[in-house]
């Protein structure tokens, strides 16, 4: 069940240089959100006449609080509106919207978590979310966020380009060292780590689920504007191409071409 | 007790609101929301005799009040439709216009001529597509051209045909008047205004299509002006659209000549903005005393 309605915005802060942490009181979309699920999120600029699509950090359903942190993507920009959006104020919002990760695994699995950047925040209510065992990479250009949050959840290691933090290098410099293989990854990501990230699972024969970013209008599978390319035809386009919002955003590496 | 219905070529919708064709799919994703049941009609996504792949992404970018979108058309087919989606329509009680696109006046024909046994109301064919290279807009900017395909659509048509009007053209009154000469039943306009973004940083288009069709509140004026001049051109009814995102927005297309309104981004802006225009268009009448909806239909004269 997908959801639109008036959110307040409960509280915000900036985490890290123009990464935001807001949350927002939903009536009914905290407590049906999955990990892995996005929201659309309004602006009150008129002007913005498009949602923004962004993932849920973390939901509780008993509160109906929602967790976002998101990147502000450029002067003048919807983002940077939320970013200057005082405590009190009502956003719109539409969701819990796409498929999300499936959290329902085994304790016996390991399960390896890996966000890069800014899509570090999904993965966080993902790990909380599982009982298996996880091995957790994060992977920053420099400096880090939300990593601490991660470390009740599993061992946790991390890369940063400029070796400010962890390993320098990135997150497949970090997992090509570690010995125990999981028995799957699920990853959100820059296309790049994700590109590299699938190929790696594919040649050690590890599902790998990714969850992927793509313009969004509808965010309900209407409108087809963020599709991307599918290995087979997809049933529903009957082309070779998926809905990222509603297919997705989460795929089976191999189902998608990146 | 207020009169909300309107008839377009002898299809009564049970009131003035539809939906703009590529905004809604087929309706299932909208129906998750609220009963297609409200709507006079559904609009559906363009639909060719073989499935289309579209555009490369990114396939969208916002404007100010806009919005950019080269979606290129994708589409599953004209079998997908028929066994999956029209199906799906017809458990609402709503009129059902399937949207047809083509490259060739062929391919136009060879849809409409799959559709004549199926159960729907009425074909809308869309010669005015900004975002493929071949077909599409090249019959909606030519009026010999688009006389030409409405005289081949109405041959192979059992339903009434409402031909999709280009805005791209200087003289909107004249595309109007080929559309009927050609036996067109009604028009529908406007599609969009073809429009380009630049990304700044990037230094590249903010599209991958280079160019998109511009839609949202920022065309509305361009769009009630070209209503104007279309209903004025013809005897046939007009479908106005182009940037309506409330109900004082249809109200100003139907004052100027639209017998029906299409809502298409504004989808986009609020999943409830169809039924919540319907609802306001009911208040206004009651509002100012109005008791049929066709008394404001051209009323700014």
């Amino acid at each position: 069940m997908k959801y639109y309605e008036n959110c307040r915005l409960l509280s915000q802060r900036e985490i890290f240089p123009g990464i935001f942490d807001m949350t927002l009181e939903t009536e009914h979309i905290a407590e049906n959100a999955r990990p892995g699920q996005f929201i659309m999120l309004y602006c009150n600029d008129g002007r913005k006449i498009l949602p923004r699509p962004i993932s849920i950090c973390g939901a509780d359903p008993d509160t109906g609080h929602l967790r976002l942190v998101y990147r502000v993507t450029g002067k003048g920009t919807g983002t940077e509106e939320f970013s200057r959006t005082p405590e009190g104020t009502v956003l719109r919002a539409e969701g819990p919207l796409g498929n999300g990760f499936d959290t329902d695994r085994s304790e016996k699995e390991n399960i390896m978590i890996v966000g890069g950047g800014v899509g570090i925040p999904p993965m966080l209510f993902t790990a909380g979310s599982l009982r298996s065992g996880k091995t957790i990479v994060l992977g920053f250009r420099s400096g880090t966020f939300l990593a601490d949050e991660f470390e009740k959840y599993g061992r946790v290691y991390i890369s940063t380009e400029d070796g400010s933090a962890g390993t320098k290098g990135n997150v497949l410099d970090v997992i090509k060292t570690l010995e125990d293989r999981p028995d799957r990854i699920y990853a959100c990501g820059p296309a790049p780590m994700l590109r590299a990230l699938s190929s790696w699972a594919e040649e050690n024969g590890i599902p790998c689920y990714i969850s992927l970013e793509e313009r969004m209008a509808c965010g309900i599978g209407a409108c087809l504007a963020c599709v991307c390319r599918s290995a087979g035809t997809d049933p529903h386009t009957n082309v070779k191409n998926k809905r990222v919002c509603s297919d997705g955003p989460v795929f089976l590496s191999t189902e998608v071409l990146l | 007790m207020i009169r909300t219905e309107v008839s377009i070529a002898g299809v009564s919708l049970k009131n003035p609101v539809i939906t703009a064709s590529g905004t809604f799919g087929s309706g299932a994703e909208f129906s998750e929301f609220y009963s297609l049941d409200e709507l006079g009609g559904v609009v559906t996504k363009g639909v060719a005799n073989v499935p289309w792949p579209g555009n490369p992404v990114p396939r969208i970018t916002e404007t100010s009040s806009g919005m950019l979108n080269a979606i290129g058309l994708q589409n599953p087919g004209i079998d997908v439709f028929i066994d999956r989606d029209i199906p799906f329509l017809k458990k609402y009680d709503t009129k059902i216009i399937v949207n047809v696109c083509g490259r060739t006046e062929e391919d136009y024909c060879e849809v409409v001529r799959r559709l004549k046994d199926q159960d729907m109301d009425m074909l809308e064919i869309n010669v005015s597509c900004p975002n493929v290279k071949e077909g599409g807009i090249a019959f909606g900017q030519d009026p010999r051209a688009l006389q030409h395909i409405t005289e081949r659509v109405k041959k192979e048509a059992s339903l009434p045909v409402i031909m999709k009007l280009s805005p791209n053209v200087t003289d909107i009154a004249e595309m109007a008047r080929a559309a009927e000469a050609g036996g067109a039943d009604a028009v529908s306009l406007i599609n969009t205004l073809t429009g380009m973004k630049i990304d700044i940083y990037r230094r590249t288009f903010a599209l991958a299509n280079r160019t998109g069709g511009l839609s949202g509140p920022a065309i509305k004026p361009v769009a009630v002006r070209m209503v104007y001049q279309a209903s004025h051109a013809v005897k046939i009814p007009v479908i106005g659209m182009g940037g309506i995102t409330c109900a004082e927005d249809a109200i100003e297309f139907m004052m100027a000549g639209a017998s029906a309104v299409a809502v298409g981004t504004a989808n986009f802006m609020n999943p409830y903005a169809a039924p919540e225009i319907v609802r306001g268009i009911c208040e206004f009448m009651e509002s100012q005393g109005i008791r049929d909806i066709n008394e404001i239909i051209g009323a700014a004269g």
